[in-house]
């Protein structure tokens, strides 16, 4: 097929697109990385638990994007590190240095970050030693450097657990982490490999609200007036997505996950602008991605032969007594929800007005990926994608 | 009398021990201003800071709004510094490199009270020389800002109320000062000053002893505590903690200018105005302190702004918060500027100068000459003056990355190569703060997620310090 699909992120969910439209016959697939090297998170993360969706295997992080980037590589894809792209809409990508990429479908896959410790607004000093797990993973992983001695973690969620083994080879103790819900957020198994092995004390119901010491961190203060001593501070999780490109492009954003809207086929509502990954969905795992990209490759193939965009997709709209539900978004696997409050609930899916699906009674846990699957449609079987869910409301 | 070449050094006391002419204490925006117009006439000149770096204290975080001064009281050395300084810095920024926006500020009136005051702060504008405002009604603020909140009731437009790149400006000028001959050196904390009858030995805590003919006392939060070790009264310094909330650049898009609340007798009050680095900023705070170094953001004041710009601009509370920061500016128990000089100390002081001072900065240091003829030191300017030029660090100007270079900080585009040269260049950057203010480097809105790891290795900075 002549054509040329930009994909902006060298990430799992950019190559896995990459290799796939490759593999579906496009001649021209350039993945546009703006760090030097490809592979995007799991380079950093050196901890098993990757690949298992997608590759059917469990690899650390690091040999995953590895055997990621080689696959795209051999199915014939460009992958361009240390390119910016400054804007994009849905035929072309400007970079940083000027230049421009025209394109037949741009395939925005950009990833997410942890909201950092001004964007939670904590108040007090700014001194050093106050970072997210992103920051500490690379230190450790890729540049091999100490952080500290005693860190506090903010959060306990997934990512904030495995921050407690990053800052452990970084030559730091965890001393206390710390979650204003009423209970950690991750496995009881995680929880205990990590916080319980490590003796970490997990403080719940609690907030920092102050960070004190300068030029380093001292202290940081909590809301019952305690004061834990400690020269480094992680905040953990909490993902936002690096939604720029997207939104700079004009497309329908989704309120409370800041994520692009989406079909379920990944379309977003910018003409031949798709987006997938951990943009969509903060955060998923690398394999969810993954599948993402093989995914939105179906959907690209299908707008390269076609030239019909969907209706622009608005963000799926969430109901639910208390406001347990935060937000929505699809993936590869379905649809995956956030709680803002624990709670035990069956969840429905509804497309356009019509429940297509409701799943057992589930444990909603906030931060956690909760994902009901979409069944095809019965006169569609045959189609690559489910339909698309406008709405999502729970049952007790 | 013989003054020896100062050297860069400053440990090397054994090979030289000048005297120079004058020293100025405190490299902010003030003292680097100061030294600058020194270094621009026949004089040695000598500046140091307490800090490692200039423009580390109060300069670095104010509101970065390069002021026509309309609204200061008329007749005051601060009312006819500002609007001096306006014209000085305006005409300065571009060859050096500071980023200046010509913005312009609209005055918002949210009450029939606050409108029915808006020909008054005409009047006042006038009264300080300043003749461009013009009163609108609340239709026509919403047609010029669509995106502020409901209840509008009027507006005065200051069209000549811009934004300026407020680290590169205490930088530009401490630079060119060096270029032009001035010493600097950083961390020397004055402990204790001695007056002779004709050299006046200032001591640093770390033992360092500097000597000059002449002191002008820019110490900003400590200026009145150097001003009584010169034996005189006449003002204390009450610090007023400001506290402001930069938003991410996505929400730049939504204001065109800088929306002003209408002033009180205690405070600008709390404005949104753009920033020449692309983001938004919301703030001040005014809280009077006796601590001197108590820069910390505060939960209650952070809430009151948020709860202010949710109301100036509704669209501001879906918006990521980038950056909050504290600064405390110089107040006094007096609303001017406390400008004097003794010549029987061979002393000027340039005193209780809060956030005008960036604007005004240019303008104090002519006074300072003027000052110092007073005290009895007659300049006069050099024949040959270097200039210098910063890179540019506004967002509407042509940065470095442009041209190709490893962007290392994604969230502010920032190459590889700036950061080694902030690291090398004369008044390096020493720390993760100085490096941003230098380049933006981990200013954005990940906050060093992606590139802080990076950063420390082309730094050489260890993280665990």
């Amino acid at each position: 097929m002549r054509a040329h699909v930009v994909i902006v992120g060298a990430g799992p969910s950019g190559l896995t697109a990459a290799a796939e439209l490759r593999r579906l016959g496009v001649d021209r697939v350039t993945v546009l990385e703006r760090e030097q090297v490809a592979g995007g998170v799991p380079r950093h993360t050196d901890h098993v638990g990757y690949g298992i969706r997608d590759l059917h295997r469990l690899k650390r992080g690091p040999a995953y994007a590895a055997q990621l980037i080689a696959a795209a590589v051999a199915a014939g894809v460009e992958i361009r590190c240390g390119s910016t792209v400054i804007d994009a809409d849905g035929s072309r990508v400007d970079l940083a240095d000027g230049t421009r990429l025209d394109a037949d479908a741009v395939v925005v896959a950009t990833g997410v970050r942890e909201r950092p410790r001004a964007a939670r607004l904590v108040p007090g000093d700014r001194p050093s030693g106050v970072l997210t797990t992103g920051a500490v993973q690379q230190l450790t992983a890729v540049h091999r450097q100490q952080v500290g001695t005693r860190a506090v973690i903010v959060g306990a969620e997934h990512v904030s657990f495995s921050a407690i083994w990053s800052l452990r080879h970084g030559g730091c103790r965890t001393v206390a982490m710390i979650t204003a819900l009423p209970h950690p957020q991750t496995f009881a198994p995680l929880r205990w490999l990590s916080a319980g092995l490590g003796r970490v004390r997990v403080l719940t119901g609690r907030t920092v609200v102050e960070i004190v010491g300068r030029p380093r961190v001292r202290a940081v203060r909590l809301d019952d007036g305690t004061e834990i001593t400690c020269d480094t501070v992680v905040f953990t999780g909490d993902w936002v997505p690096d939604h720029e490109l997207v939104r700079r492009a004009g497309a329908t954003m989704v309120p409370v996950s800041k994520a692009p809207a989406t079909t379920s086929g990944f379309h977003t509502s910018i003409t031949g602008m798709f987006a997938i990954g951990n943009l969509v969905h903060p955060a998923e795992t690398a394999d969810v991605c993954a599948l993402d990209g093989r995914r939105v490759a179906t959907s690209v193939v299908q707008w390269l032969a076609d030239r019909q965009w969907p209706a622009p997709p608005r963000p799926i709209t969430v109901e639910s007594t208390g406001d347990v539900l935060a937000w929505a978004a699809h993936t590869a696997r379905g649809v995956t929800v956030r709680a803002a409050a624990f709670d035990t609930s069956a969840i429905e899916l509804l497309s356009d007005d019509t429940v297509v699906r409701r799943s057992r009674r589930r444990r909603l846990v906030p931060h956690r990926s909760i994902t009901v699957g979409i069944p095809h449609n019965g006169a569609d079987r045959a189609a690559p994608t489910p339909p698309t869910i406008t709405s999502v409301r729970l049952r007790r | 009398m013989s003054v020896r070449q100062p050297t860069d050094d400053p440990t090397d006391d054994t090979i030289c021990d000048p005297i120079y002419e004058v020293v100025v204490v405190g490299g902010g925006v003030v003292g680097c201003a100061a030294a600058r117009a020194l270094s621009h006439c026949r004089v040695s000149v000598l500046l140091v800071d307490a800090r490692p770096d200039v423009g580390a204290g109060t300069s670095k975080a104010n509101t970065a709004i390069l002021h026509t001064g309309f609204d200061a009281t008329p007749g005051t050395t601060e009312s006819r510094l500002v609007a001096r300084g306006w014209h000085l810095l305006r005409s300065y920024a571009p060859g050096a490199g500071i980023s200046v926006e010509e913005t312009g500020a609209v005055l918002v009136a949210w009450d029939d009270e606050q409108a029915a005051a808006l020909p008054r702060l005409a009047d006042k504008a006038a009264a300080n020389g300043y003749t461009s405002t013009a009163v609108i009604d609340g239709g026509e603020v919403r047609s010029l800002e669509p995106h502020l909140g409901p209840g509008l009731t009027g507006g005065l437009v200051v069209p000549d109320e811009h934004i300026i790149d407020p680290w590169t400006t205490p930088l530009a000028f401490a630079h060119d000062a060096r270029a032009n001959g001035a010493t600097i050196e950083t961390s020397f904390e004055v402990d204790r000053v001695d007056v002779g009858p004709e050299i006046t030995e200032l001591h640093a805590t770390d033992g360092r002893v500097r000597r000059a003919r002449f002191v002008v006392n820019a110490a900003g939060l400590q200026g009145d505590r150097l001003h009584r070790s010169f034996g005189l009264e006449g003002f204390t310094i009450r610090p007023r903690r400001g506290e402001l909330i930069v938003f991410d650049k996505l929400a730049r898009p939504l204001l065109h200018r800088t929306i002003l609340p209408v002033p009180t007798s205690h405070t600008k009050g709390v404005l949104v105005a753009p920033t020449v680095f692309g983001n938004l900023m919301l703030g001040p705070t005014a809280d009077d302190l006796e601590d001197r170094e108590a820069t910390g953001s505060t939960a209650g004041g952070l809430a009151s702004l948020r709860e202010k710009g949710h109301r100036i601009l509704p669209a501001l509370a879906d918006e990521e918060v980038t950056a909050v920061y504290a600064g405390l500016r110089a107040a006094t128990e007096h609303s001017d500027y406390q400008l004097s000089a003794h010549p029987d100390l061979r002393y000027v002081v340039l005193g209780g100068i809060r956030s005008t001072g960036l604007t005004a900065s240019m303008a104090l240091a002519e006074e300072t000459l003027v000052l110092l003829g007073h005290a009895g030191l007659d300049v006069e300017s050099k024949d040959e003056i270097v200039t210098i030029r910063r890179t540019p660090l506004g967002e509407r100007d042509e940065r470095p990355f442009r041209t190709g270079g490893r962007i290392v900080c994604h969230c502010e585009h920032v190459t590889a190569a700036e950061i080694a040269a902030a690291c090398t260049e004369p008044l390096p950057a020493t720390d993760v703060d100085g490096l941003r203010r230098r380049t933006r480097t981990l200013a954005g809105r990940c906050q060093g997620f992606y590139c802080y790891a990076e950063v420390m290795a082309i730094t050489g900075w260890d993280p665990a310090r």
